[in-house]
């Protein structure tokens, strides 16, 4: 009997197990990834307007997440709750759970003023301070008490500089204002800004949209190389950045969460009809 | 319609056609109107413009030459002496050095009728003179001093020679003595920085405008210490930190409206709670500035709203984003950049309240004093005031000052306007 | 899909696609269907016919592939589109292979009509017949679309690989009978490889349409029948030979 099994065992075997059972398997090399942002039954109210409803969604950590869909379908909406920037609009109301790393933000215990170091945000249009280089960048230290002197402070700008792609072409000019750059280094220096303070999440809301293809295309490089110490958030009018970028991909749709799934996954078989009229240009 | 023409080929529209070529003529018509109602509306307002201080420097510009007389003083050593030389006769001093020149005057009424050639002050300014330098007495020595108010008048051709002697203020005698010194090269005309150098005189000929303009100055430096931190913390309050809703609007309706009052309103705030109830000093810049600082206040809180609507809201996420505190964002980001429009409205308000008589008047800053205030507790005039008081005066020479002092708050004015323009102009920032 | 696609021409540029499929289909079919009556009849006129045809088969998928890469590359296309595109340079591709092998089939035919007649052509024809009903199942399934008769002509392929086992054996009997009628047989045998090969080229089609719909592979691995790699027929005793 175990002569036989073992000859069954070493013959090759006419029925191959090479496909695996299920047609769209777990995307190879991610692994089983930390979640950073957990949001559960995420509501959003402005005055009477439901704007956002009932979104559950995952950030995993080391990981783009872009989140695409038509306009006002609630994604910057969405991307505003996770650093609580939704406070300083009169009539906006955020109900549900979104925690970071176990911990609600919208708790009474948390401050806000720590949350925003912890979860940076870049915008759609650049805004540096009207100030130098050097004191845009140190600005965030500055006040947070991060460095301890000089010395320290000139080492957090460089290296923040370095990270976000700037340093060779601003190196010898700090003292001079940020809103002399072009377009594409402003948008470089407004990352530096935020990288500044060490957060373990930094949120882009249409980062590229004010930017010319080259600035743009040297932007998604940096967002790459940022994801190994960084998680990232991205909202993206454009689906062909998010196919580029990202990793995991959310379709909302008038403030429904429709789809999340993997990017590969989303843009070559997404599970819902909403989300392949949106991406294929059914309709928008 | 030619070949050459360049026509927009259209199958459905005829560009050329007459009718249109009627209705482009009628448009461009209708533009030319409009610039011509726009140039006659400014060309009007620069010509009234132009009447009012044409009108003004003809009747002051007098004011800003002063006639000076020069002769020789002999300090007789016995009308003063060494030890107590303020204590001199020198109405004496001076009768007799000014009609040694002239020795046709002889009885004591050609004597003072001579010596009424030269200002009333004329002994005290000798005698301020001697005491400063006690060495004098006993030498001589050439001084030169106003003359009076009816002969400078004469000299700048106000006062004609053409008519009878009861209707002028000159005799023909005094004429006489006046022509002589003219032959003599006594008589000059210098710039009148006394205009701007001496405070309030009875004297026309001496009267300035020091003392009102440095009342003019601590009032303004009061309300500008008070109106510009309340202003500016109000408004920031108002714009940053009030919760929007019905109490706000409010209070908005209630400080626009406050920049509305007539300033008399003020004034008489000012007189019943500063001057009854508290029974703070009459007449001093303190009381003055406080006054002028309510006015000023809702126009400080305006226009610093209105700077600080206009930094934009990128900024403020920005900051946010950061991770900055509320007051971090406001004092390192937008009070920095709301200061250009802060301050501009800031020197506008206080060139309004430069000019502001009503209220001034009420607390009594029209107080005649002969020096120039040296606080803010001590009775002082302004520049509106002082304008006021010259303009109830009935000496010819206060007619011209008038004028001369309006020219010189204008002038105030327009400079302080300009720093304002320019300093907008500066700071201007394209976003 | 229901809806149209917001950009008008992007549909239009598809429709030309699918159209020009079906076009080819038509062809291939046509041209499987001839060849096979070639055999049958003995046409030897018919056969060149058909050799002469499959010029435009293979213009067709030239057409296919320029407008496939015109289209990658202006429309960006993602998800049910692009797996579209994809499935129609499949298809083409298969289609194209599909009508070589009938061109050789139709070659084959012109030999063997100069040669005697075999039994065996009645065995060949049904596998042919049976064949062309598999292409035309395919070809509907892709222009419906329709996913489950796709997946029925996919497993249907089992028996033309069952006919192409005894195909052969029945051939090599025959040859083994009278040495006279190896020429025609090897040719027989030719074609039916051929025809085999026809049949495996529609499965692929049919697999290649399933993941256009589907998005994913049809499970498992196709049930493969062709045992003919392992075949052994021995010659019949001595004293059955007559």
């Amino acid at each position: 009997m175990s002569d036989a099994t073992q000859i069954a065992a070493s013959a090759p075997a006419p029925v191959a197990t090479a496909e695996s059972p299920q047609p769209t398997a777990v995307a190879p090399g991610t692994g089983a990834a930390a979640i950073k942002i957990l949001a559960r039954d995420v509501n959003v109210f402005y005055g009477d307007k439901h704007a956002l409803k009932h979104v559950d969604l995952d950030i995993n950590e080391h990981q783009v997440t872009a989140l695409i869909g038509p306009s006002g379908c609630g994604k910057s909406t969405f991307l505003r709750c996770l650093n609580r920037m939704n406070d300083v609009i009169d009539g906006c109301r955020v109900v549900g759970s979104i925690k970071l790393d176990k911990a609600d933000i919208y708790d009474t215990s948390l401050d806000v003023v720590q949350l925003r170091a912890r979860v940076g945000m870049v915008f759609q249009k650049p805004n540096p301070f009207p100030k130098s280089i050097y004191d845009n960048v140190a600005y965030g230290p500055r006040i947070h008490g991060i460095a301890h002197n000089k010395a320290d402070l000139d080492e957090i700008v460089h290296r923040s500089l370095e990270r976000a792609g700037l340093i060779k072409e601003v190196h010898d000019r700090l003292d001079s204002p940020g809103t002399g750059l072009s377009g594409g280094q402003q948008q470089r220096l407004c990352i530096a800004r935020a990288i500044a303070v060490n957060p373990e999440v930094i949120l882009m809301d249409e980062p590229c949209s004010a930017l010319d293809p080259i600035a743009t295309a040297r932007i998604e490089e940096l967002i790459d190389e940022l994801r190994e110490n960084f998680t990232i958030v991205i909202v993206t009018h454009s689906m062909q950045q998010a196919a580029r970028v990202s990793q995991r991909t959310a379709f909302f749709h008038l403030g429904d969460l429709v789809e999340v799934g993997d990017t590969e996954q989303i843009f070559t078989n997404p599970k819902d009809g909403r989300t392949q009229g949106y991406i294929t240009g059914r309709f928008g | 319609m030619t070949d050459s023409s360049p026509t927009i080929a259209s199958a459905l529209f005829d560009w050329n056609s007459p009718r249109m070529r009627g209705r482009f003529v009628a448009r461009h018509k209708a533009d030319r109107r409009l610039q011509i109602y726009g140039l006659t509306a400014i060309g009007t307002a620069v010509l009234l413009i132009a009447i009012l201080i044409g009108s003004l420097v003809a009747s002051g510009y007098h004011s800003f030459v002063q006639t000076h007389v020069s002769f020789e003083v002999f300090v007789d050593p016995s009308k003063v002496s060494a030890d107590a030389p303020e204590k001199g006769n020198y109405r004496n001093i001076v009768r007799d050095s000014f009609t040694a020149a002239f020795p046709d005057a002889t009885s004591p009424r050609d004597k003072r009728a001579l010596t009424d050639i030269l200002t009333a002050d004329a002994p005290y300014i000798i005698r301020d003179r001697v005491v400063a330098d006690p060495s004098l007495i006993g030498r001589r020595f050439e001084i030169t001093m106003p003359v009076s108010d009816p002969f400078d008048q004469f000299e700048k051709g106000v006062i004609p020679r053409d008519v009878p002697e009861e209707q002028r203020k000159v005799s023909d005698k005094q004429i006489v003595w006046f022509d002589a010194l003219v032959a003599q090269d006594r008589i000059t005309t210098p710039f009148n920085t006394g205009l701007f150098l001496n405070a309030d005189s009875r004297f026309p000929e001496l009267a300035g405008l020091a003392g009102a303009i440095v009342g003019s100055f601590y009032a303004l430096l009061v309300c500008f210490l008070i109106s510009f931190p309340v202003g500016i913390a109000a408004a920031v309050y108002l714009e940053e930190f009030a919760r929007k809703g019905r109490w706000s609007d409010i209070l908005e309706v209630n400080i626009n409206n406050l920049a509305a009052v007539p300033s008399v309103v003020f004034g008489l705030l000012g007189l019943a709670v500063f001057l009854n109830f508290f029974g703070m000093p009459r007449s001093t810049p303190l009381v003055g500035g406080m006054v002028l600082s309510l006015m000023t206040l809702p126009t400080i809180i305006i226009a610093t709203r209105a700077a600080l609507k206009a930094v934009p809201p990128s900024i403020r996420e920005a900051a946010l984003g950061i991770g900055a505190s509320k007051h971090q964002v406001i004092l390192h980001h937008v009070l920095p950049l709301a200061m250009p429009g802060i301050l501009t409205g800031t020197i506008i308000g206080m060139a309004q309240a430069l000019g502001e008589t009503a209220p001034l008047l009420l607390i009594g800053m029209n107080a005649f004093i002969t020096s120039p205030p040296g606080g803010v507790l001590e009775s002082a005039t302004a520049l509106p005031t002082q304008i006021f008081i010259w303009a109830d005066s009935p000496e010819r020479g206060f007619v011209a000052r008038t004028s001369a002092a309006i020219l010189v708050l204008i002038g105030f004015l327009i400079a302080m306007n300009l720093v304002a323009v320019v300093m907008r102009k500066r700071f201007e920032r394209r976003w | 899909m229901v809806d149209q696609h917001i950009v008008r021409q992007f549909d239009e540029e598809l429709d030309e696609l699918r159209a020009t499929i079906a076009q080819m289909g038509g062809l291939v079919e046509q041209q499987v269907v001839d060849a096979m009556a070639a055999i049958a009849r003995r046409d030897d006129l018919l056969a060149r016919r058909c050799q002469e045809a499959d010029v435009e088969i293979d213009a067709m998928e030239d057409k296919v592939e320029a407008l496939t890469l015109r289209m990658l590359a202006l429309r960006q296309p993602v998800a049910l589109d692009l797996r579209a595109i994809l499935a129609a340079l499949k298809i083409a591709h298969n289609l194209e292979r599909m009508g070589d092998y009938a061109k050789n089939v139709a070659k084959r035919a012109s030999a063997l009509a100069h040669l005697p007649e075999v039994g065996a052509v009645n065995g060949i024809v049904r596998m042919g017949r049976l064949t062309h009903g598999i292409i035309k199942d395919v070809l509907d399934a892709y222009a419906e679309p329709n996913v489950d008769k796709a997946v029925t002509a996919w497993t249907r392929d089992q028996e033309i690989d069952q006919m192409y086992n005894s195909l052969f054996r029945e051939l090599l009997t025959y040859m083994m009978e009278d040495p006279r009628n190896i020429t025609a047989c090897t040719h027989l045998l030719f074609v039916a490889k051929n025809i085999e090969r026809i049949g495996d080229h529609a499965t692929n089609i049919a697999e290649t349409v399933y993941f256009q719909e589907k998005g994913t592979r049809l499970q498992g691995m196709r049930p493969k029948g062709d045992r003919t790699s392992y075949a052994v027929v021995t010659p019949p005793e001595a004293d059955e030979a007559s």
